[in-house]
């Protein structure tokens, strides 16, 4: 059977910098995948070369098509969901108005996507008028996963959403991520520095180093494993 | 190109334009004439915005500053046409100056909006004071020879080219590229962004000043109409067309913003007169869309083509 | 072992620390203009003629000045082509009321036409320089008021027509004064217009991804917004409002129909737009009415203001603005990035 989303030999550059060579990763439709690695390793490349952001080589398969070259609306429109790093949220506009955009493509009215959202995000409600910007990190990072929510999109791509939150509100967001994998069987593929937080919440993993994988595995045995360990885990 | 061979065109264009008089009827020369006017005018508006980065659409206004200047002192006064020049430059400089210190805290598209509107405006104000301007009705000026004038435009040209050229290679041309290039690093590196920007406006509308009072020696004849909006914008459209920062470029574009209506006009194509905007202005957007670099860049196209050639024809590989 | 839901504090963000004191003095101003203008109207018939009529200038400026706006926010153009492209459409208009057509089908085909024309010359003209320096974006948009400039006087001729007027001409009573029924209908097609594509852009969802595409154009596509498509359809909007302006003005007695018919009232929309803050609608609305009012009460009572003046001045008020506060009356200061 085809897993949903298949990298084959993936590489990315930014003029004469190579930022991925020779990516290989698969995620099966259910899955949490958590691509680890530190900053620069090309994390963050690697979500934008799948969701058609920046230019790459090699092949990508997504629900068995070959995604050829896309722009990355067009890709939005297949069906997947990249939070991007630093949220993306319209900060100009209003909460409701970001969660509108993101049912965007969708036909029909918005008010089952927007009860199920407000199922996970509860405060929302209230919110709805706020202006975005004026949101603090934490609920800005939980208002662009909504908005990924109401693209009922088959695959989420999150980019570091651990990034400058307190770790309580780290564990709220890979909480929720758990939560839409067990509801909805949500297939998620998240990029994060935070190992712990990602692991705990992922099944599988891989780490990056450099633009290349160096390791993968269940993220029970990657959890165990000496040198991830050492340089992710902290001990 | 190599210095030898770039004094070996050099001279070769000079001893062309000295040369073409000689074989011309009178009203052509004028036209010659206009070509200086156009020149020494893009030249200005090259050094403003090619070399200093600064947008101007209001050389026009300049020029008006300079023509009546000129027709000023001429007529009301009882000056010498041709000594009334320096003094136009100055207080073309003097105003250039005054303008260019808004663009102090101004860039880009704000900047370009602001020489538009004085564009606009400059005329107006010729008109309404038609005490001293002689308003719609215009002032004539001592009529010349076309010889006269194509001698005096085109030596008035070689001088500002000298003088733009020394000025270019030296301490202050390299002050301009870099507050073109990068406003910060430049202001980081010691340059006075405000000394330069101004200079840089007051040189231009010096060269424009020069550029109206020649326009208006040519045509034996001023009035606000003349120094409208179409001017400041055919003065674009050369310094465009020509290439924007290459001395070069600046010979082409006049020859072209001079040349092209009345060529047209003679083969009797388009309805002529009023076809010549819609030709230049199609042409513009044209150029800009696939030779940023004007006819310059065409020709560095060319040159370097024809070297590859010439270098494989000359040394076969092994 | 479940987290307890951690409580979120709302921290004001910076977008809201606007200089408090500014608005306040910009709010005190313009309400301080309007009393003055209501005293003025109640005490003089001419104040108050005068005061419409301003008005009604006002918005012909306004509706152009919006236009400019829309550009600027999709696609950091200056368009100094916005008024050919105005002068064209009302050709069209007139063109098409030759060959019989009535007003008000002719100015709504020609608001569709102008749509059209708006959305190709973007996808022609603009979109092949979208990623160029400012310098060749400013000398396409120069050569595009060229072109199309000269295109009317190339298809038309520079001989002076005569377009009609939407209104009779015919006085319209309120409190005792009489106003031109065109000044009074001027404002109101201008206010209407302006309040129809406010609507538009709020309620709709193209007007909502337009919004978004304006400011965050990366986060847009993420969301399968085509982003550049709902620039084309800002150029689109854009040439609908400044063919309103232009038919406003054609129709007005001191304009008359010639090719170069909206070269001064681009000025003055300029003005308004920078004065409003070149990326606010609202206040290049407001900065329009103002300018207008203004420039028309000056020409009345102040003497040496000739109608050759007005232009200059409205120039020397540009150059006040863009010196002492260039983001304008509503804008926000942009920051420089390094």
């Amino acid at each position: 059977m085809n897993a949903l989303l298949e990298l084959e030999g993936v590489g990315a550059r930014y003029g004469p910098v190579t930022a991925l060579r020779g990516v290989d990763l698969t995620v099966e439709e259910g899955e949490v995948v958590a691509v680890l690695g530190a900053n620069g390793a090309g994390k963050t490349t690697l979500l934008r070369a799948i969701s058609s952001s920046v230019r790459r080589s090699g092949g990508i398969r997504f629900a068995g098509r070959e995604l050829g070259r896309r722009s990355p609306e067009g890709t939005a429109r297949l069906g997947i969901a990249h939070v991007p790093e630093g949220r993306g949220t319209f900060v100009d506009l209003t909460v409701a108005e970001n969660l509108r955009l993101g049912a965007y493509t969708r036909r029909g009215s918005m008010r089952d996507d927007l009860a199920r959202v407000h199922s996970y995000f509860p405060w929302l409600r209230d919110r709805a008028r706020q202006q975005a910007g004026t949101l603090s990190g934490g609920e800005q990072q939980m208002l662009a996963l909504a908005r990924a929510l109401m693209q009922r999109p088959r695959l989420y791509l999150l980019d570091e959403p651990s990034l400058g939150l307190a770790p309580l509100l780290v564990a709220e967001i890979f909480r929720i991520v758990e939560e839409l994998n067990r509801r909805e069987g949500a297939t998620v593929l998240v990029a994060e520095q935070n190992a712990n937080a990602a692991l705990r919440a992922a099944d599988r993993a891989y780490v990056l180093e450099v633009g290349h994988v160096v390791l993968s595995g269940t993220s029970d045995d990657l959890a165990r494993d000496e040198a991830v360990r050492r340089s992710y885990l902290g001990y | 190109m190599r210095a030898a061979s770039r004094l070996l065109v050099i001279a070769a264009t000079a001893a062309v334009i000295a040369w073409l008089p000689l074989q011309l009827s009178d009203y052509n020369r004028m036209q010659g004439a206009s070509v200086a006017v156009y020149f020494i005018a893009i030249l200005g508006l090259d050094i403003l915005t090619g070399y200093a980065g600064q947008i101007s659409i209001g050389n026009g206004a300049f020029m008006a500053i300079g023509g009546y200047t000129t027709a000023i002192l001429t007529v009301h006064h009882g000056w010498t046409d041709v000594t009334t020049i320096p003094l136009a430059a100055l207080a073309g400089f003097a105003c250039g100056v005054v303008v260019g210190l808004p663009a102090l805290r101004l860039s880009g598209a704000y900047l370009a909006l602001l020489t538009f509107a004085v564009a606009l405006a400059v005329p107006q104000i010729a008109l309404n004071y038609s005490g001293f301007t002689g308003g719609n009705q215009g002032l004539p000026l001592p009529a010349h020879s076309g010889l006269w004038l194509y001698a005096v435009s085109w030596a008035a040209s070689a001088i500002l080219l000298v003088l733009a050229w020394l000025v270019l290679r030296g301490r202050t041309g390299r002050a301009f590229r870099a507050v073109r290039d990068s406003e910060i690093a430049a202001a980081a590196s010691g340059v006075s962004l405000s000394i330069h920007k101004a200079l840089a406006f007051g040189i231009s509308a010096a060269y424009a000043a020069v550029a109206g009072s020649l326009l208006v020696l040519v045509n034996s004849f001023i009035n606000p109409q003349m120094f409208g909006l179409t001017l400041s914008l055919y003065i674009l459209i050369g310094a465009a067309v020509g290439g924007l920062g290459s001395l070069w470029g600046v010979l082409v574009g006049a020859i072209f913003v001079q040349l092209l209506p009345s060529g047209l006009q003679s083969t009797q194509v388009f309805h002529a007169a009023e076809s010549v905007p819609v030709i230049f202005g199609v042409f513009l957007v044209v150029v800009m869309l696939v030779f940023p670099g004007g006819a310059t860049q065409v020709l560095r196209i060319a040159g370097g083509v024809t070297r590859r050639v010439t270098r494989r024809r000359a040394a076969p590989e092994v | 072992m479940t987290v307890a839901k951690p409580t979120l504090e709302i921290p004001r963000s910076p977008l809201h620390r606007l200089p408090g004191g500014s608005q306040v003095i910009v709010a005190a101003f313009l309400l301080a203009g309007c009393v003055f203008l209501a005293i003025g109207s109640a005490r003089s018939a001419l104040f108050a003629q005068e005061t419409v009529s301003g008005l009604a200038s006002g918005g012909i400026y306004a509706s152009l000045a919006v236009a400019l706006v829309l550009i600027y926010r999709a696609t950091e153009v200056v368009n100094f082509s916005q008024g050919a492209i105005a002068t064209f459409t009302t050709y069209v208009a007139w063109q098409l009321m030759q060959w019989g057509i009535s007003y008000w089908p002719a100015f709504v085909l020609t608001l569709a036409l102008a749509f059209v024309g708006g959305i190709a010359l973007e996808r022609v003209a603009i979109r092949p320089v979208e990623r160029a320096s400012q310098l060749t974006v400013v000398i396409v948009s120069i050569g595009l008021l060229i072109a199309i400039e000269g295109a009317v006087g190339w298809i038309w001729s520079s001989q002076i027509r005569f377009m009609p007027s939407a209104f009779p001409i015919h006085p319209i009573h309120l409190g005792g004064v009489s106003f031109s029924l065109e000044d009074v209908g001027t404002i109101g097609v201008t206010i209407g217009a302006v309040v129809l594509l406010w609507a538009f852009f709020r309620f709709t969802k193209i007007g909502l991804a337009m919004r978004a595409s304006a400011t965050h154009p990366d986060a847009a596509r993420l969301v399968g917004v085509r982003v550049s498509w709902m620039l084309a359809l800002g150029w689109g909007f854009a040439a609908v409002l400044g063919a309103v302006s232009g038919m406003l003005a054609a129709a007005s007695p001191s304009v008359l129909l010639q090719p170069s018919m909206m070269d001064g009232v681009l000025i003055y929309a300029f003005a308004a737009a920078v004065l409003g803050g070149l990326e606010s609608p609202a206040g290049a609305v407001v900065g329009g009415l103002a300018i207008g009012v203004t420039l028309n009460l000056l020409a009345s009572y102040v003497g040496f203001v000739t109608p050759q003046l007005l232009l200059p001045a409205a120039f020397v008020l540009m150059l006040g603005i863009l010196l002492i506060k260039p983001s304008g009356l509503f804008g926000r200061p942009k920051v420089r990035k390094v």
